[in-house]
């Protein structure tokens, strides 16, 4: 936790949340998916994540979605039902499915949400080099 | 009155004998906390759990690491 010492049986271990990119654009389900294919790619992501007004998630586009028609709507080609990890999820839990998928969107379920919150994204290169840190490295 | 703080307050704080409280689950905090923090989840946050912290500490809450 940003560095402070832990205490606890799994003290150490790190979590989802902890490796998840927090700074992968958004858009909403009516954009246009010219503008949103513009304004991701000039960020050199390869993902935007489709919420709604309140940050639940919708969907997901990749580059497959969103080289369509330019004035199509993001909704008519998001990615349905992409994976999900909880924030608390252990990384040598989620391992083998991120070699599976390469990429498991990081959702947080309110007690008072209809849906998963956004909370970042996690991919199989970011969580396979801190496994493997920790192995040469182990606490 | 609450204010967000940094590593460095939190060190600093703890130093000068700030309270530090952990909200998560009960499950949550025995898999891991942070150092000298105790646990009073979330859920059970009232009058009661509270009773034992004095109105003038300094206090320091966390749940989740969000970096």
């Amino acid at each position: 936790m940003h560095g402070l010492p832990l205490e606890g049986r799994t003290a150490g271990r790190r979590r989802a949340i902890q490796i998840a990119r927090k700074d992968i654009p958004t858009c909403g389900p009516r954009d246009r998916l010219g503008d949103v294919r513009e304004r991701v790619q000039a960020t050199g992501n390869e993902m935007c994540v489709v919420v709604n007004q309140r940050g639940i998630v919708l969907g997901r586009l990749r580059r497959k979605e969103w080289e369509g028609d330019a004035d199509s709507v993001v909704e008519d080609v998001m990615e349905l039902g992409p994976p999900t990890a909880r924030p608390d999820s252990f990384l040598h839990e989620v391992i083998e499915r991120l070699r599976k998928v390469g990429s498991l969107l990081v959702t947080w379920y309110g007690s008072e949400e209809d849906g998963g919150r956004l909370v970042g994204v996690l991919f199989r290169a970011d969580v396979e080099s801190v496994l493997e840190e920790n192995a040469r490295h182990p606490r | 009155m609450p204010i967000q703080i940094t590593r460095d307050d939190v060190e600093r704080m703890i130093a000068e004998g700030a309270v530090l409280i952990d909200t998560l689950p009960e499950s949550e905090y025995a898999e891991e906390h942070i150092a000298g923090a105790v646990n009073i989840p979330l859920r059970k946050l009232d009058r009661q759990a509270t009773a034992h912290l004095a109105k003038d500490d300094a206090l320091i809450v966390y749940c989740y690491d969000t970096e």
